[in-house]
């Protein structure tokens, strides 16, 4: 026959010492009771029409799109054109860019902010209309300056692909 | 489509953490202040209002889905109908409006739009992730997702091309601090210098910790009527309501990703002409497009052909002082590239607030009289109606009545703006409220 009665929890007691007033008006009194949650989740991502990108990363290529009708080309892609509607071509990206716009990231997202400080970068292709976000390494983050725009970079592959963005970062062309 | 006005609004004390009232109770807190405003009883209220607008960003916040339901039952309005609004950081100027087409097309007389966002629920830095999760997953968040660096770079970009400096930002931080020390309701109530913005803690250069808005526990709650709506509640409580009326709303989304931003020409406003801006490729990452697209069909509803001249206040959405200045352009209250000037100018202060500094045209337009998101703080849901609210109460002149000192009440105000935006200018929202009289 099985017990009629929920087991208690194998590690004890969590809560200690809760009150309540005897007289239940006081409860208003009663100061907030808070607990901590925890909430973990694997998703299932699918990279889909984006997932060219990653093989290109994986197998050092950068790797963009170009509209067949309109001929605008996207540096960071996307499989239809913004401006027509019409479907993309992948094209290779050249390796080399300029440093379009940036900032040193001195806090971050709680995920990032063991990489803090880094420089994250907008950078410009010549001959593609759009840019493409990512980390420019090989920079003084503390020696930041406006004359950091225009400077010339170029692409680099980790050596382990984990099929990410932060697959390829940019370092200026002289290092 | 019929006149929709505003009638009465609340705004819970916005503050790091609630933990004395979840979501339903601050609501509750702004719903109860707004109507006792107009004398209506709950169980009038339960009679006259047609439905309501929710408005959260955030479920990873949340975590309670459908929180909605749980409001509307709180506040006795079930089973009127509602739904949710959701659009970022604009997604409290979006419920506003989507009370306003829910009046002005007929369906409801008297609509009640409410939000909140309970951001204490996790520290700061995880906040930032879950915030950042507002940025393309595929390209852009796993590279260093954070706002505050995205912010940085558009306004570095800014810098470049326009010459702004991060002086000129750190007065939006001055102003909007000092306005703030006579608005009970603001989070962050401080006396500051420039020097005192650029010494704080470096967070995504240029940006220092004073540059940057506040996470924020809150609620606010704007109540929105038809003419019939105003009838009603004239003949449920005996008093005559004094409202504003919404004359104008305008909208504009521009893509996700920055990398994305085009670069085209200009979209004008009447007051414009295509030389002002000859060689400008517009809008890069300096400027918010969708900005520009909702001051323009805000204004062209509002019959407003120059904004400086035709508007008393603005209280506009200043996550970051940066996307202050960048506002004014977009809403052209000066050119593009003229936003650091115009803030030294001292235009957008008030004009008889002593802020420690000597303006040579000091409160010709206040923006952001309430200090703004930078002191009021951001608790995304409720921050675009807690603009409405501070926008109907600038235009009954009943700021006095409501702060207890109307040192922040602008004179005669007879015309003013709110404007919602969403990360990096995703989603904009403006909307004109005047007077009715």
């Amino acid at each position: 026959m099985s017990e009629s009665r929920l087991p208690e929890r194998e590690d004890g007691t969590v809560v200690f010492g809760v009150p309540l007033p005897k007289d239940l008006r006081a409860l208003k009194d009663l100061a907030p009771l808070i607990i901590k949650h925890h909430y973990e989740i694997d998703y299932i991502h699918s990279y889909a029409q984006d997932s060219p990108f990653f093989a290109g990363l994986a197998n050092n290529r950068l790797l963009g799109t170009r509209c067949d009708s309109c001929n605008y080309t996207y540096a960071t892609p996307r499989a239809h054109c913004m401006e027509c509607g019409r479907e993309c071509t992948w094209v290779e990206l050249p390796q080399e860019g300029q440093i379009h716009t940036f900032t040193v990231c001195h806090y971050g997202s709680e995920e990032f902010l063991k990489e803090t400080p880094f420089i994250l970068a907008l950078i410009g292709f010549p001959g593609v209309d759009t840019l493409f976000l990512t980390r420019v390494v090989g920079l003084d983050p503390q020696a930041s300056s406006l004359d950091w725009i225009g400077m010339r970079v170029k692409a680099k592959f980790r050596r382990l692909s984990e099929l990410r963005p932060t697959d390829v970062y940019f370092v200026p062309t002289g290092a | 489509m019929r006149p929709v006005y505003a009638v009465s609004g609340g705004v819970s004390k916005f503050a790091k953490a609630r933990p004395d009232l979840d979501f339903r109770g601050m609501v509750k807190e702004a719903y109860d202040y707004a109507l006792r405003d107009i004398h209506l009883t709950p169980q009038h209220a339960r009679e006259i209002v047609d439905g309501t607008i929710c408005s959260y960003f955030s479920d990873h916040f949340t975590r309670q889905l459908k929180a909605g339901s749980m409001v509307q039952d709180y506040l006795g309005l079930c089973p009127k109908p509602g739904k949710r609004i959701e659009g970022g950081g604009a997604t409290g100027g979006l419920a506003v409006q989507s009370g306003w087409e829910a009046v002005a097309s007929g369906r409801f007389d008297v609509c009640v739009v409410y939000g909140f966002e309970t951001m204490s629920r996790v520290n700061t830095w995880k906040g930032n992730e879950f915030i950042a999760l507002a940025s393309d997953t595929n390209f852009d968040y796993p590279v260093g997702g954070f706002y505050s660096g995205y912010y940085a770079m558009m306004v570095v970009r800014h810098m470049k091309e326009f010459g702004t400096t991060v002086e000129q930002m750190a007065l939006v931080s001055v102003k909007n601090h000092r306005n703030a020390l006579h608005n009970p309701y603001a989070q962050k109530r401080r006396r500051i210098t420039i020097e005192d913005v650029r010494r704080a803690e470096m967070v995504a250069w240029p940006l220092t910790m004073l540059d940057i808005c506040l996470m924020s526990d809150g609620a606010a709650v704007l109540i929105l009527c038809s003419e019939d709506g105003l009838n009603a509640l004239q003949r449920a409580t005996g008093h005559t309501p004094f409202p504003a009326k919404i004359t104008g709303v305008g909208g504009g989304l521009d893509a996700m990703r920055m990398a994305d931003r085009p670069h085209g020409d200009v979209i004008l406003l009447p007051h414009e002409r295509p030389e002002d801006y000859r060689g400008l490729k517009y809008p890069g990452v300096h400027s918010f497009r969708a900005g520009r697209m909702a001051a323009k069909s805000a204004y062209q509803m509002a019959g407003i052909t120059n904004p400086l001249e035709e508007l008393d206040f603005i209280e506009l959405h200043d996550a970051y002082t940066s996307s202050e200045v960048q506002t004014y352009e977009d809403m052209g209250l000066c050119r593009y590239g003229e936003g650091g000037k115009f803030v030294e100018s001292g235009k957008p202060f008030m004009p008889a607030v002593d802020y420690g500094y000597h303006f040579p045209e000091q409160g010709r337009i206040p923006i952001n009289p309430s200090g703004g998101l930078l002191a009021c703080g951001h608790p995304v849901g409720a921050t675009g109606i807690m603009q409405g609210v501070f926008a109907l109460w600038q235009l009954q002149g009943s700021i006095q009545k409501h702060f207890s000192t109307d040192v922040l009440q602008v004179k005669n105000a007879r015309r003013g703006a709110i404007h919602s935006h969403a990360g990096t200018g995703t989603y904009v929202v403006i909307s004109i409220l005047e007077r009715a009289d």
